[in-house]
């Protein structure tokens, strides 16, 4: 296989990991580590920094049609950002120390729960927290736009949250991965930030997070231009592509397909890392 | 001039993300026709990590390498550029804040602005 067909597989690879991601709103990174590593033979750190690369050209490319909805609130994800960057930084200062066949292992492991994640209905917890007085002092109770007009809420536990984006964050720059589904988590479950909040607000901090480990990748030579370019480009427009044609009446199953894919990638991670092949 | 407010700032942001993707995916696909033309018919390299040589490292080494017209170094330009989005977005944070006199969002973003900023510079801590 010579780069021509190298390059144009691994866009169309990319395309439809993207457009998948888009459509499931899973997200394209989870699978291009898997996907490069597992079927093209890629070293893990190559895998890891064009995977990076194509997560911040969604989160970007994505902002400007959530940012019109109204939903995102600055001021929540700015102060989250603190926790994700400083564990991007750390995940992607691990990159570097542990052996890769870890990195594998923890990969599949992180991709179970992902699976086990996205195939869970979502159920709003009963217990009642009292609004977090730091979150008032720190201006991020907010309001959002419903069909009867502006809603008001109020956030909860905002030092659970902010270590949980720590974790986040970590995951992030040690995979490659934009882990919107941890930063959702601790918004939408651990902060009690509605919904649709959590969803925008976290787009937004997903590019800023893989800013951060990116620039470590990058000086440490893990992001190549020739991988990296038909990964990104591939993502992106499956990505934007996927946005568009979303319907509703078929997400469920595709949901189903790709938590389906992802957990096959998940196990053959796991058990490739503990064989030590990569 | 009008009162600067979140969504105003939000749209704004939003805008300059998309245009910094675009430009970002148009200065890659570029550079990637003309590697392909070049290196599409050799062997790809990826199985056993080597690491970038210094000229794709660096940000002086990158501009260098794509204003020499390298083809590498022309798609490693357009990947900087996107890298530098989101960084932008929170440079660009710290002056809305500044303009709303709000002095904990000053202070909150520039710390993530120079965690960003140390990555970039200090990446191989």
């Amino acid at each position: 296989m010579n780069i021509l067909e190298f390059t144009f597989l691994i866009w169309i690879g990319s395309f439809i990991a993207g457009f998948l991601g888009a459509l499931t709103g899973l997200g394209g990174g989870i699978v291009i580590v898997p996907m490069l590593t597992l079927m093209f033979a890629v070293d893990i750190r190559y895998a890891i920094g064009a995977s990076l690369v194509s997560v911040i050209a969604t989160s970007s490319g994505a902002a400007a049609a959530y940012v019109k909805e109204g939903f995102s609130n600055i001021r929540i994800g700015m102060f989250l950002e603190i926790a994700t960057t400083i564990g991007a930084l750390f995940g992607a200062y691990l990159v570097a120390r542990i052996s890769t066949d870890l990195i594998a292992i923890i990969f599949g492991i992180v991709l179970l729960i992902s699976a086990y994640l996205s195939s869970r209905q979502r159920k709003k917890s009963e217990i009642v927290i009292e609004p977090d007085s730091l979150a008032d002092r720190l201006k991020m109770n907010g309001s959002y736009p419903t069909p009867n007009g502006l809603q008001h809420y109020d956030v909860r536990n905002v030092p659970q949250g902010f270590g949980l984006m720590f974790i986040a964050g970590t995951l992030s720059g040690l995979l490659g991965i934009g882990s919107g589904a941890a930063k959702v988590l601790a918004m939408d479950q651990v902060m009690r930030i509605p919904f649709k909040v959590s969803t925008t607000t976290s787009n937004f901090m997903i590019g800023v997070t893989a800013a951060a480990s990116a620039g470590v990748f990058l000086s440490r030579g893990y992001i190549d231009p020739g991988l990296a370019m038909p990964v990104m480009l591939g993502v992106l427009s499956g990505s934007l592509i996927g946005a568009k044609v979303l319907v509703k009446a078929r997400t469920r199953w595709l949901r189903l397909v790709f938590g389906f894919v992802i957990l096959v990638l998940a196990i053959e991670m796991i058990f490739k890392g503990l064989k030590g092949i990569f | 001039m009008k009162k600067w407010t979140d969504e105003k700032i939000e749209i704004i942001m939003g805008n300059l993300l998309r245009i910094g993707v675009i430009l970002a995916a148009a200065i890659v696909f570029i550079g990637g026709v003309f590697y392909l033309f070049k290196f599409g018919l050799q062997q790809p390299h990826y199985a056993i990590f080597k690491g970038e040589p210094a000229e794709y490292r660096t940000l002086s080494g990158i501009v260098h390498q794509a204003f020499s017209f390298h083809r590498r170094g022309i798609i490693q330009l357009g990947l900087l550029l996107l890298i530098a989005t989101p960084i932008a977005r929170v440079l660009f944070s710290i002056i809305a804040f500044f303009l709303e006199r709000d002095y904990v969002y000053i202070l909150v973003t520039s710390i993530v602005f120079c965690l960003l900023m140390f990555s970039l510079v200090f990446g191989r801590f």
